[in-house]
């Protein structure tokens, strides 16, 4: 019993502090990614003991700069909405990875150990509706400002997420159709088949619903070619009266956002924590080479894949954020409604046919 | 404008969009390539970016750029100028002040005593250097840094005019 505490709270640290870490670092990433990608050289200043690495203190200078700032609430504001917005947006992006899992699962002294902080066998339930659960943050913000252009991006927000979210529930549909389980490990286990030594990972049994997911999957994370609610550049979004720590919470969502779609994205469709030809005990190459390994080895393996998948996620989402400019908002809505979800409902049609043939 | 109608293959989005991460792809990674083997001290003369880091590297200015004032002195130290007001007169800011004095050579007649220039008026048009008689105030000293703490730092006297950097920086 305190064992299985103990390793579940071990757990939680490590799935939270890798998530927000990564998130944190993720701010770096994109000012030097768009900067290399724009043949320019970027952050490099913060300086701790003369120490620059790159700027790799630029986070942490970030950080410190935000929670010093005045927090101000305007005069009529809702006082209360508006301070406990910002927390329900980080709180839901950052439940959302209880169940994601980042490894096998192993047995340890008689103890079984699930590489998932919740266990549960609703896990892909519990992520999307916990992702729209972030919608309030979003909302809320809007709403306690009282300021109309804020009022205003928090109602783009909304419609543009509820748009989005049906074509990702949707999307994902045909997947959760071939492995007959919501349970995430288990959706991950079933991409560890082969079929003539080809890995049956979702991206290749469904790619066009990889497609659609990516794409609901940026509009989730309100990044730039969906970042109607924000337009930080110009049109202004919720956030317009927030200030300091809780406009940094806001922006914190946004890439703990891509994390989770990342992860995401990862679990579903790119086999987890799964390695090409790489069993319970060790690689048994389709060539005939066999590489025995001991079990830890091979579960820590997969927690490195997967961690490594999760990052080459994260710079494709920063790819396309820093390429595509974004769309009109009746582009937006027109992509979401006419393309994207009749695509998805085909998509589940064609899944089934075919499987009801095969 | 005339613009031509999107082809079938446009319109679907996607694979321009593909073109589009592609093109960024290229330069991210060819500058990431650059940038590594910087570090390594190959491919040097490759420049993995454009930037120029403007304090600690300075792009040569061209030398008609308008920078900040500068008099021109006799061989003797004193200034060219002869205080004829007409920089004064022209400038459209009204940022020159000058008094004016007597030279000690009698072949001068006059001699700016004092002639102070606010830069924190001055609107950099030149009008001053195009219409002084004896080319004794030229904008060549290419010192573009002329941020300061309040206004009276802002305003250059003689010294300062004459021999530019000589005042302490605040």
């Amino acid at each position: 019993m305190y064992f299985d505490i103990i390793i579940k709270i071990i757990l939680t640290g490590v799935v939270l502090g890798g998530a927000l870490n990564l998130a944190g670092l993720l701010t770096w990433v994109e000012r030097k990614q768009s900067a290399v990608m724009q043949d320019r050289i970027g952050a490099n200043r913060a300086s701790l003991f003369g120490l620059r690495i790159l700027g790799l203190f630029h986070p942490l200078a970030d950080m410190l700069k935000l929670i010093l700032k005045e927090d101000f609430t305007p005069r009529y504001a809702h006082k209360i909405l508006h301070a406990l917005a910002p927390f329900v947006s980080v709180f839901f992006a950052l439940i959302a990875f209880a169940a994601i899992p980042i490894g096998n699962d192993f047995a340890w002294r008689g103890h079984a150990i699930h590489l998932q902080v919740a266990h549960i066998n609703v896990g892909l339930l519990y992520i999307l509706s916990v992702m729209s659960m972030g919608v309030y943050g979003v909302v809320l913000a809007g709403f306690a400002s009282n300021n109309n252009y804020s009022f205003l991006g928090g109602l783009r927000a909304s419609s543009q997420m509820i748009s989005y979210e049906i074509t990702m529930g949707v999307s994902i549909m045909g997947i959760v159709m071939m492995d007959g389980s919501l349970n995430l490990q288990n959706i991950v286990q079933a991409q560890g088949q082969y079929w003539h030594h080809l890995p049956l990972w979702g991206i290749f049994l469904q790619p066009v619903s990889f497609f659609l997911f990516l794409t609901a999957a940026m509009a989730e994370t309100k990044r730039t070619p969906f970042d109607l609610p924000e337009g930080e550049s110009e049109i202004i979004g919720y956030f317009v009266e927030y200030s300091g720590m809780k406009f940094g919470m806001f922006f914190l969502t946004d890439f703990l956002e891509t994390v989770l779609a990342s992860a995401l994205l990862t679990t579903l469709f790119l086999g987890g924590w799964q390695i090409p030809y790489l069993f319970h005990d060790g690689f048994h190459f389709p060539w005939g080479t066999v590489w025995i390994m001991a079990q830890p080895w091979v579960i820590l393996l997969g927690v490195i894949a997967f961690s490594i998948k999760v990052i080459f996620f994260c710079w494709f989402l920063m790819m396309i954020r820093w390429t595509l400019p974004r769309f009109r908002y009746d582009q937006l809505m027109r992509l979401g409604w006419k393309i994207m979800l009749p695509i998805s409902l085909i998509n589940i049609l064609v899944t089934g046919l075919v499987m009801v043939l095969l | 404008m005339n613009r031509s109608e999107l082809t079938f293959i446009e319109r679907l989005y996607i694979f321009e969009a593909l073109k589009g991460i592609l093109l960024t792809s290229r330069h991210f990674f060819w500058n990431l390539f650059l940038h590594t083997t910087h570090l390594f001290g190959l491919l040097k003369n490759k420049s993995a970016a454009v930037t120029v880091q403007y304090p600690d590297e300075i792009r040569p200015y061209a030398p008609r750029l308008r920078t900040r004032h500068h008099l021109v002195p006799r061989a003797d130290g004193s200034p060219r100028c002869v205080a004829c007001m007409l920089c004064e007169t022209v400038c459209p800011a009204k940022c020159i002040y000058i008094i004016a004095g007597e030279h000690p050579d009698p072949n001068v007649e006059k001699v700016a005593k004092r002639f102070d220039l606010d830069l924190g008026k001055c609107v950099y048009c030149g009008f001053c250097v195009e219409v002084c008689p004896e080319d004794a105030i030229r904008m060549d000293t290419q010192i573009m840094n002329i941020a300061a703490y309040s206004r009276e730092e802002m305003l250059l006297d003689i010294n300062e005019l004459l021999r530019p950097g000589s005042r302490k920086q605040s």
